[in-house]
């Protein structure tokens, strides 16, 4: 168990309850991002908080169940890289930087920049979501007195 | 020193309200923001992707469009910032091998 200062049943049941809702919520925005307004930093962002609700409310190490720590940097790295490999490889297929048309896998140049952007989008999202978390577990490992477990 | 604070704050909102009373209303096809033509009469950058997102972009959202795809390296950089504020914080913050004690 873990220390907490205070330990209500509904809080942490509606927590739970909620956080899932939340995720799919956040994944709608980024994924129709196109049509509606959002993107990759709204819905990368409300990942974050589903993520960081439980994490709050549950405790540290709990919550660790539902995302690793250790798994905060390399999702965020792996969706800056998606961003520049998206970047690189119209470059590499012999348009500009970043000129989605070039990306002609995706068929008709319509869905190119469509999942040009789609791409793009799921990139900022898998950051934002990761490294916010990140932050959040960085700045809660500096706190001495949450850290340490009642042996 | 407190009464000066709250003092120079009510006269700041007072000025944004003041300024805010003989702002447009929304969607006023005659304001200048909406204009294709600014007082100046140079083009102004708003008219321009409203008329040429969708043929430059082939996307509906023209707010995506100028995010992802105008001005994508910018949307770069602000994601490589982010990686770059997370990198810090993990450097300064996280104790590596603290499991052992302080």
């Amino acid at each position: 168990m873990e220390n907490r200062d205070f330990n209500c049943p509904i809080v942490l049941l509606i927590s739970r309850m909620v956080s899932p809702f939340i995720m799919l919520f956040a994944l709608y925005i980024i994924f129709h991002g196109h049509y509606s307004p959002g993107g990759g930093f709204q819905g990368g962002t409300m990942l974050a908080a589903a993520v960081l609700l439980t994490r709050i409310t549950s405790g540290y190490s709990v919550s660790q169940f539902q995302f690793k720590t250790a798994l905060t940097m390399p999702l965020g790295a792996a969706g800056v890289l998606i961003y520049w490999g998206t970047g690189f490889s119209s470059l590499l297929l012999g348009k500009s930087f970043l000129n989605y048309s070039a990306l002609t896998v995706f068929g008709s140049v319509d869905n190119a920049h469509s999942m040009g952007i789609l791409l793009v989008e799921v990139g900022v999202g898998l950051a934002v979501m990761a490294l916010l978390i990140s932050i959040y577990d960085d700045l809660f490992a500096g706190e001495p007195i949450m850290v340490k477990d009642n042996e | 020193m407190k009464i000066v604070n709250i003092v120079v704050l009510v006269l700041f909102g007072a000025v944004l309200l003041f300024a805010s009373l003989t702002l447009p209303p929304r969607g006023d096809a005659k304001a200048p923001l909406n204009c294709p033509y600014s007082p100046a009469n140079t083009p102004s950058a708003s008219s321009y992707y409203a008329e040429r997102a969708h043929e430059d972009a082939h996307t509906d959202n023209m707010v995506t469009v100028i995010l992802a795809d105008y001005r994508g390296f910018d949307t770069l950089g602000e994601e490589t910032v982010i990686l770059t504020a997370a990198l810090v914080c993990l450097l300064l913050l996280r104790r590596g091998g603290s499991k052992n004690g302080e």
